[in-house]
């Protein structure tokens, strides 16, 4: 947790987030919005260029992008790749175009491997000024992947990532998936080690939950889960495990080589501002949230985006802080946010130490990694605590 | 000199829960034009929203319709309603006697009930003239032929010329009110003598205080008399005399032997005029007061907690004001160690009990926690003493009990043969020893049990009900002590005792219960940040258990931009659960935990 603001100005300098809704097909896990096809690239490319023109000139999130620096950008989606480089590049272009980015600003696409295997691909993003890639693997396990519905092979994991150094971009991210069907710990420790031999500097391994409305929602009882038990030590094995190998476990589902955190991720558990351009991206700037519906057609019309109240406060920033491996200082909030704990709140703290699920040493507090799995009820009760 | 009161009849009007009495006082008001059309609500008589809900009568209430009979008289009629349930059995029994007649509705399509027949003998140890009504003739099911004869059979009533009308369409009503003339006795008595009036309600009124509801025997109460309650010897000036209308009070400044009416006198609560008890006049006092008064005992007791501590002194505000009005309700502080401060409240029976929690929870907005219900124990220590508790956490320590003994009913089922081998299950189950069976008919069995009245206060009515498929009844009355083998059964959590959750109960019936409460808390209780056993303890033995295992994976993965505004959201549906949670150290027990051990139905 930083001071994210300063008297009479703004310190941290926001992220902008461009949220790219098309794939080649819809993955039966995934409820982020997307669309299938390439049908409306142009008129989305279009309009976002356009809303990057005009947020910061008119509208409710003027106010807070006016004479702020860009320090990351990041393109999600979606399949980002699945526009290819070219659209990619030039919807940089645009945000060059309109924003100063800091000398030396992250830049992040997500990619998968089997749309970026047209030649060049990489290569054109790198000329574009890209200088970080985040590939969707999800398993190196066949079975697996197929039940995740990923048509690209492991085969093609390594063959993008091959290509993606080569040209140059070389801080690549891998995701990886926790509790899918047919897996198992030794099946996960194949990915893991498949991950490490191809040289990567970033890892975000994420526990599959069953969003309603996705495929695997309506088949929950075919899919031949994990049990519960299993999930939860295969996390704890992949924590050792990429520990072992060096990386730090930053935060609850990421995982890096030192100096190679995603900057674009970590602002947001820094509870810090950021631009979100695209249908249903967010942002959160000047202290007010918003979001543009999960609706493609609206964006292309020019829909300006929708207030979602107001962001911050000690609540949200303890909230976001505590998936961090840095965690929280008490000292801290209390100088920031004029908050002072319950007196009862270390007794409390020390009894969930025993426990192992955090550790506290009287100021800084920072959950284990049995305390990440149970974080949703753990820090909803570390917030009650620290209420006066 | 004592003189027949021509013009005059009092009575009320017996039944069958749901057999149609409150709709039947309904249309009399309507053909005495008592009440404007406009101002008919259904029901007028029971005027607590709880009571329109259950469609019972909780309290009693009295009214004086003036009817022109068709012999061309006027006459004042005073309908005095009962409550119906056994739980106020003593009121109605103080109702009854301020009667000298009853009418008694048999609904046409279910027959002799229970409390049809539990009413009747009520009324014939009054004395009262009995008038047979069959109801509900419009239903298509309706019988009243076979339940005239039913009637004719079990009860020796004569049906013959017995109205046969429908109160819900107002078929025949005049009929009952003719009836009411000729059959039900006028009353007598002197309006000289030293005046002696029994109390049957009293109903506390923010403006005029207690407003006492009596029947005059004998003598004549004026405003501005100075009037003495017998059994208390508490004397008051009276205020205002009259009679009962059923949109008001009519101060007619004179009472007479013989009527019904109220008096108020500044009397502050309920208990100061409690049902049963005489009003005499000083100056003229009577000799001696009417028989039958009692002090109504609580007989089911239970703790009530508020969920919020804050509302402590709300509750308590609340139950003064309830007592006002009940002077069976008792309550006094009481502190526990799980649920914090609260009230040991007493109630006449379950049924008590619910109305009182209702009407906190509604006419209050109070949210409660309530322990498992108790009867009184008498415990026999060995040194001799002799100790009552009403709270489970007040049991002596085994070593030095002597011997337990526990209140038991006298109870009367009456069923359709059929159900015979399920209700006897039932009752056996429940500790019951049969005392009688015998056929009222070919259709309808009296099943008679003596049962611990612990068995029956909490869900052995609906247990009833379910298996017999809503067909049998239940009445009991108390009938003394019995020895008995009974233990105490304590819930730890943690390790830590819950007091709250303490349970008296029969030592062979103690092992399986105790199985059941340690599933059912594991069961009830969500997963914590760490492991809970739960144990079942008899003294310092624990005798069943359980672990709640420590909860292993609540997490949201992914929590990028677009996820913070559901995570908070998330918090907050958190912080909202956690408010119906009660800590007992350091485990979060949901309110619905409580419930479940108080719903331990034996069937599941």
């Amino acid at each position: 947790m930083r001071l994210r603001r300063m008297e009479g100005g703004l310190l941290n300098l926001p992220g902008i987030y461009i949220h790219v809704p098309f794939c080649s097909a819809k993955c039966p896990y995934c409820d982020f919005y997307s669309l299938v096809g390439r049908e409306k690239t142009d008129a989305y490319c279009a309009a976002v260029t356009d809303e990057l023109k005009t947020l910061r000139r008119v509208g409710p999130l003027a106010d807070g992008l006016k004479d702020r620096d860009i320090s990351t950008v990041y393109f999600g989606g979606g399949t980002p790749s699945f526009v290819g480089a070219e659209n990619l590049s030039r919807l940089l272009r645009a945000v060059k175009e309109n924003y100063v980015l800091l000398p030396g600003a992250e830049i992040t696409v997500e990619c998968n491997p089997s749309s970026s295997l047209v030649p060049g691909f990489f290569e054109t993003l790198a000329a574009a000024g890209f200088n970080r890639v985040s590939l969707g693997m999800q398993s190196a396990v066949g079975a697996e992947r197929k039940k995740l519905g990923r048509r690209a092979t492991a085969a093609d994991v390594e063959t993008a990532v091959k290509a993606c150094q080569q040209a140059g971009i070389t801080d690549i991210s891998l995701d990886i998936m926790l509790g899918v069907p047919e897996q198992t710990e030794s099946s996960l420790l194949s990915s893991l080690d498949f991950a490490l031999s191809l040289g990567v500097t970033h890892l975000s391994a994420y526990l599959l939950s069953i969003e309603e409305g996705t495929f695997f929602d309506k088949k929950r009882d075919a899919l031949n889960l994990p049990e519960e038990d299993a999930v939860c030590d295969m996390y704890l094995s992949l924590c050792g495990y990429l520990k072992n190998n060096g990386f730090r476990h930053y935060e609850i589902s990421n995982f890096c080589l030192p100096g190679h955190e995603a900057r674009h991720n970590t602002a947001y558990w820094r509870d810090e501002e950021y631009l979100g351009v695209g249908p249903a991206a967010h942002s959160y700037l000047n202290g007010r949230r918003f979001y543009f519906p999960r609706d493609l057609d609206a964006f292309i019309s020019g829909m300006p985006p929708v207030d979602d109240g107001p962001g911050g406060g000690w609540e949200e920033a303890v909230m976001l802080a505590l998936r961090l491996d840095t965690g929280i200082s008490l000292q801290e909030i209390k100088e920031i946010f004029a908050v002072a704990p319950s007196p009862s709140l270390p007794a409390i703290l020390q009894q969930y130490q025993s426990a192992g699920l955090l550790t506290f040493d009287g100021d800084r507090l920072t959950l284990t990694e049995r305390g990440f799995l149970v974080s949703n009820t753990l820090i909803g009760e570390i917030i009650d605590v620290i209420t006066p | 000199m004592r003189q027949k009161k021509e013009h005059i009849r009092n009575f009320s009007i017996i039944a069958h829960i749901d057999h149609g009495k409150s709709t039947l006082a309904d249309r009399l008001l309507e053909l005495t034009d008592s009440v404007a059309k406009r101002d008919m609500q259904q029901q007028l008589l029971d005027n607590m929203e709880l009571e329109k809900e259950r469609g019972i009568t909780i309290k009693a209430r009295a009214v004086t319709l003036d009817y022109k009979a068709h012999d061309g008289n006027t006459y004042e009629l005073n309908l005095i309603d009962t409550p119906g349930h056994v739980d106020f059995n003593y009121e109605v029994s103080r109702s009854l006697a301020a009667c000298d007649g009853a009418i008694l509705i048999v609904d046409a399509t279910q027959g002799v009930e229970a409390q049809t027949l539990a009413n009747t003998y009520l009324a014939l140890e009054h004395d009262l003239e009995l008038v047979p009504v069959i109801n509900k003739i419009d239903l298509p099911a309706a019988d009243p032929d076979r339940v005239c004869a039913d009637v004719e059979e079990i009860i020796g009533l004569d049906c013959e010329d017995a109205p046969r009308i429908s109160a819900k369409t107002g078929q025949n009503v005049e009929a009952v009110l003719e009836k009411i003339v000729r059959d039900i006795p006028c009353p007598e008595g002197d309006d000289d003598a030293p005046f002696k009036a029994l109390v049957f309600d009293s109903v506390y009124d923010n403006y005029k205080g207690v407003i006492v509801y009596v029947r005059v025997m004998d003598g004549t109460l004026r405003s501005g008399d100075t009037m003495k309650m017998m059994a208390t010897g508490a004397t008051f000036t009276v205020v205002e005399v009259g009679h009962m209308r059923a949109m008001s009070l009519e101060n007619t400044g004179v009472l007479k032997a013989g009527e019904v009416g109220y008096i108020t006198a500044s009397i502050k609560s309920v208990s100061e005029a409690r049902v049963g008890d005489t009003v005499t006049k000083v100056g003229n006092e009577a000799a001696e007061p009417l028989p039958g008064y009692k002090k109504v005992n609580p007989m089911v007791f239970c703790g009530l907690y508020p969920a919020d501590g804050a509302d402590y002194e709300a509750l308590k505000e609340a139950l003064e004001k309830l007592q006002l009005n009940d002077a069976a309700l008792s309550f006094e502080p009481e502190t526990s160690g799980a649920l914090g401060f609260g009230f040991r409240c007493g109630f006449l029976g379950l049924l008590h009990l619910e109305i009182i929690q209702e009407r906190l929870e509604r006419e209050y907005d109070l949210d409660l926690v309530s322990t498992v219900p108790s009867v009184v124990y008498k415990i026999h220590l060995s040194d001799g003493r002799v100790v009552e508790i009403d709270n489970p956490t007040n049991y002596p320590d085994p070593a030095v009990i002597d011997y337990v003994e526990e209140p038991m009913a006298d109870a009367h089922i009456y069923s359709p043969p059929e159900y015979i081998g399920v209700i006897m299950a039932l009752c056996q189950d429940r500790r019951g020893t049969l005392k009688d069976q015998q056929y009222i008919s070919s259709d309808r069995v009296d099943i008679h049990y003596k049962l611990p009245l612990n068995e029956i206060i909490y869900d052995f009515f609906d247990a009833l009900k379910s298996r017999t498929r809503g067909y049998a009844s239940f009445d009991y009355e108390l009938c003394g002590y019995e020895r008995s083998n009974l233990v105490k059964l304590d819930v730890l959590l943690n390790g830590d005792l819950i007091d709250a959750l303490s349970y008296i109960i029969h030592s062979e019936k103690a092992y399986p219960r105790a199985r059941k409460i340690a599933e059912k808390l594991k069961d009830n209780i969500p997963r914590q940040m760490f492991e809970i056993p739960v144990q079942i303890a008899i003294g310092g033995k624990v005798i069943a258990r359980e672990t709640i295992k420590a909860m292993r994976k609540d997490v949201l993965a992914k929590c990028y931009g677009g996820d913070i505004t559901r995570k908070k959201k998330l918090l907050e549906k958190q912080k909202e659960g956690k408010k119906r949670m009660r800590q007992f150290g350091t485990v979060e027990v949901p309110q619905e935990a409580f419930m479940a051990i108080l719903k331990l139905d034996d069937q599941t």
